[in-house]
């Protein structure tokens, strides 16, 4: 600012052009900033638009009834079939089996960290857990394909070289360290003093971990196995690479199946013209995947509201 | 009931502590196992892949006989990826994340764009393949190419950058922000010369892990379509290609590609088991990168908690 | 110096000291606890009066680096509550503690009062029932909550939440019951019905409480110890400190000349 008149102080409308200007650059980058921000939104209008609208390309020449009832997934085939209940199979049960291994491990090992290892070995093991989490899931899926397959078969001979159960447990170990971590964070917010009232009735660390600190952190909880779930239920290449991508409608896990985001994989890796039936098809699927992850989170979200915790 | 006698206390209590040792044994396991996984899959991935660490399977391309193939092409593709997600991730992340915690004002359209960000994260990334193939691919006609790529996987970033962002700037107390307000800087001005310089290494440990986990992903890559054999290198900016032309400053973000996690898909989906051999190599080359990265990241986390002081 | 009327003893501080690591919290304290009494504890914030409560069950073993020096008698077995061989949960089960917020667990009303007998091992319903009404009414709280014993805890205003803890200690039949100001989170009407009520529980249980208001030690105490800078500074009849202290700092906090 640069006030060059006899007294050496600007003139008040000097001043005030200044000031004109420097609000008018304040808003323009305010409004800079805002649009920033609102690309988040426009990225969700865009997933839900592309998805939708190819989605009702696909719904002109399939019935929805079709699609939610038939037995079959074969759309690629001249006889062609459309039943998502075989791909929705493949993914609950690889679902199932991760969520088994990931949520009793992930809660044992955030009250372990939480409530019982001495400090030294909670920084210790927050890294590892997080250094696993960062594992590209590819690098599992040529895991599960190669080394626990065979491990398994070795148990389990009748195992066929492509598998649900494989690349669940997989899945679980990939999904452990996200449920292990928010657990833990949500248990450690739990205020010292609720702890302190369990220990002062004579309550051992498990006693108070089980019976306090987990009904206290509840909601945390439940957030993180919805979190879990998500994972699971969008997981592709583990899948991809080692439950094979043959449809079958299974509940046993001990079956290859395809799930739905490894369908999505198989099309795309084939060369589908832009427009046709089976390209529209990964997008039915992918607004079913859509569907489910969020009906788990308004599911998610409903619980943390139910049990929001009131220290 | 009466009261409890010493001997009938005290056995209630070895009991409860024989529990607690019993559940710290099962949490120390399961920790175990955790590292173990680890360590299993960076053994296996280094023995079997060591006979292809020459310097050949780094500059050869991708071919049908796996003792000759390389990851030339993978990992050219897998930096310009990196580098088009980081330049359009970064900022829009960084802007984003200043604009929500310190411009935003209480009102809907905030709420709208914070409940946005928390539902972005739990979206699969397959779901973000679908979404640049609909509209980079095909509506804005960026074709397969590294820009799609990019900028899918900068989309796919964006709330960890945002996220990152906003907590180191709640981390700066008030004083900082009222200090440079009470000299009469402007809220861009605090912003430039002290939110975002005192913000910095919390958004660059975000940023990092960002792109770690960008490095990795492979399904929405797939689904715009990627090839996976490629056998030549994107344009390098004023370089001589076919027909004597010379290629443009800006090219190679147009270029077909392949990234890395593509070709260990690749390799590992090949029936004949010479080619494990390379996926074990590749992964493992991936792992370093995407491990070395989250140890800068967790390192960089580390110092600041023991450095920074208000 | 002996004197005639003394009461039985229920607890005695000998030559008590204690540390957060380096830092000296308690000097050298001597005090006896009587049986069937309340004993204030008084002094500036500081002075050491919480961490010597919480002593008495050991609360300072979930942190470490505390340390404990000299001995705290528990009597009529004349057991060394600080010492390393007694098992602090066990000194835990006889002295119950009521907690300056009010902690409620995250359970039923019903829970919360039946968590210290369940923790002893305790799951017959008919005791649990019996147990838990009769803590209840020994808090004052069971007609505000006989009809919803399925509700949360948390839910319960603050006054009942801080009675429901004194109902969840009181269920166990401990032998002392430590107070740590336990009405500093509470309203005038809920103060007053604590106190009441501390008056009431004194035929049943030795109380020890820490309180950060004269008028309130004063109204509930038999005794009463005035602490400063982590030395019991005069102990004596609650009648005696407050109308004629000894000691020149006593009355100098009592007067509000100080703290």
């Amino acid at each position: 600012m640069s006030a060059n008149n006899a007294s050496d102080l600007p003139t008040v409308s000097n001043r005030l052009a200044f000031n004109a200007m420097r609000n008018w650059k304040e808003r323009l980058i305010e409004a800079i900033l805002l649009g920033a921000a609102t690309i988040s939104v426009l990225t969700t209008l865009g997933i839900v638009y592309v998805l939708v609208s190819e989605s009702y390309s696909f719904f002109q020449n399939v019935s929805i009834i079709d699609f939610l009832t038939d037995t079959q997934w074969t759309p690629l085939f001249d006889d062609a079939h459309f039943g998502i209940m075989v791909l929705i199979s493949g993914t609950l049960v690889s679902s199932g089996v991760a969520l088994l291994l990931a949520i009793p491990m992930g809660t044992i090992i955030a009250i372990y960290l939480s409530e019982f290892a001495n400090p030294k070995v909670r920084e210790m093991a927050k890294p590892i857990l997080e250094l696993l989490g960062g594992i590209p899931t590819i690098v599992f899926g040529y895991f599960a394909l190669l080394v626990v397959t065979p491990i398994l078969q070795f148990f389990l001979p009748s195992l066929p070289g492509f598998s649900l159960l494989s690349a669940g447990i997989v899945m679980g170990i990939m999904i452990v360290p996200y449920i292990a971590s928010l657990s833990e964070d949500a248990m450690r917010a739990v205020p010292m003093s609720m702890r302190e009232g369990a220990y002062a009735m004579g309550s051992t660390k498990l006693y108070t971990a089980i019976h306090v600190v987990v009904p206290a952190a509840i909601s945390g909880l439940a957030a993180s196995y919805i979190l879990g779930i998500s994972r699971a239920v969008g997981e592709t290449m583990i899948l991809a690479v080692a439950a094979g991508m043959q449809p079958n409608l299974t509940w046993n896990p001990m079956e290859p199946a395809a799930t739905i985001t490894s369908f999505i994989v198989q099309v795309a890796l084939g060369d589908l013209p832009h427009g046709s039936i089976g390209y529209q098809t990964i997008f039915a699927a992918g607004l079913t995947l859509l569907m489910i992850t969020l009906v788990f989170n308004i599911l998610g979200q409903w619980l943390r509201a139910k049990y929001r915790e009131n220290y | 009931m009466k009261p409890l006698t010493t001997e009938q206390i005290r056995a209630v209590i070895a009991k409860g502590k024989f529990r607690d040792n019993l559940f710290k044994a099962v949490g120390v396991f399961c920790l175990a196992f955790a590292l173990l996984v680890i360590v299993a899959l960076i053994a296996d991935m280094l023995i079997k892949g060591s006979e292809r660490f020459t310097l050949d399977f780094f500059l050869n391309f991708a071919s049908r006989r796996a003792t000759q193939a390389g990851i030339l092409s993978a990992w050219v593709g897998s930096l310009l990826v990196m580098l088009v997600t980081a330049l359009a991730a970064v900022p829009l992340g960084v802007a984003a994340g200043l604009y929500l915690e310190e411009y935003a004002k209480r009102n809907w359209i905030t709420n709208i764009i914070e409940i946005n960000i928390t539902n972005l994260a739990a979206v699969p990334s397959i779901v973000y393949g679908l979404l640049a193939l609909g509209i980079f691919v095909y509506q804005f006609g960026f074709g397969q190419s590294i820009l799609s790529a990019g900028l899918t996987l900068a989309l796919l970033i964006l709330p960890i950058i945002i996220v990152a962002t906003r907590e180191a700037i709640r981390a700066i107390p008030a004083m900082i922000r009222e200090g440079s307000m009470a000299v009469g800087a402007t809220r861009w001005q605090t912003c430039r010369y002290h939110i975002v310089p005192y913000a910095m290494p919390g958004i660059l440990t975000g940023v990092i892990i960002g792109l770690a986990r960008a490095i990795g992903e492979t399904a929405p890559i797939i689904t715009i379509g990627a090839l996976t054999f490629i056998a030549f290198l994107p344009p390098v900016p004023f370089s001589e290609i076919d027909g004597g032309a010379t290629a443009g400053m800006f090219d190679w973000v147009m270029s077909p590609f392949t990234v890395m996690p593509i070709q260990i898909f690749n390799w590992t989906s090949r029936p004949d088991p010479a080619f494990e051999v390379n996926a074990a190599a590749a992964g493992f080359v991936l792992m370093a990168m995407v491990l070395s990265m989250n140890a800068v990241a967790i390192y960089l986390r580390y110092k600041m908690r023991k450095n920074i002081k208000w | 110096m002996q004197i005639h009327d003394t009461p039985a003893l229920k607890a005695e501080a000998r030559n008590l000291n204690f540390y957060y690591s380096e830092k000296q919290a308690l000097k050298g304290i001597n005090m006896p606890i009587y049986d069937k009494k309340v004993t204030a504890l008084i002094g500036p914030s500081g002075c050491g009066k919480s961490t010597y409560l919480r002593s008495f069950n050991r609360m300072h073993d979930l942190y470490p680096g505390n340390r404990y020096e000299g001995e705290i008698r528990f009597f009529p077995d004349n057991t060394n509550l600080l010492s390393p061989d007694v098992d602090p949960i066990e000194v835990r089960m006889r002295i119950g503690m009521v907690f300056q917020k009010p902690n409620p667990f995250p359970k039923t009303i019903f829970e919360n009062v039946a968590y210290g007998l369940r923790v002893r091992g305790e799951n017959n319903k008919r005791t649990l029932d019996d147990k838990v009404e009769h803590a209840l009414k020994g808090a004052a709280i069971w007609d505000e909550v006989k009809d919803r014993l399925q509700d949360m805890a948390p839910n319960l205003s603050g006054g009942q939440q801080q009675r429901l803890c004194i109902a969840r200690a009181l269920a166990t039949d401990p032998e002392l019951l430590l107070f740590d100001e336990p009405t500093s989170a509470l309203d005038p009407i809920a103060t007053g019905a604590i106190e009441e009520l501390v008056h009431e529980l004194k035929k049943r249980v030795t109380i020890l409480i820490v309180t950060h208001n004269m008028q309130q030690a004063a109204r509930v105490s038999d005794y009463t110890a005035y602490m400063y800078l982590g030395e019991m500074i005069e102990f004596g009849k609650t009648d005696q400190i407050f109308i004629k202290p000894n000691d020149k700092r006593t009355e100098d906090y009592i007067t509000g000349r100080m703290g």
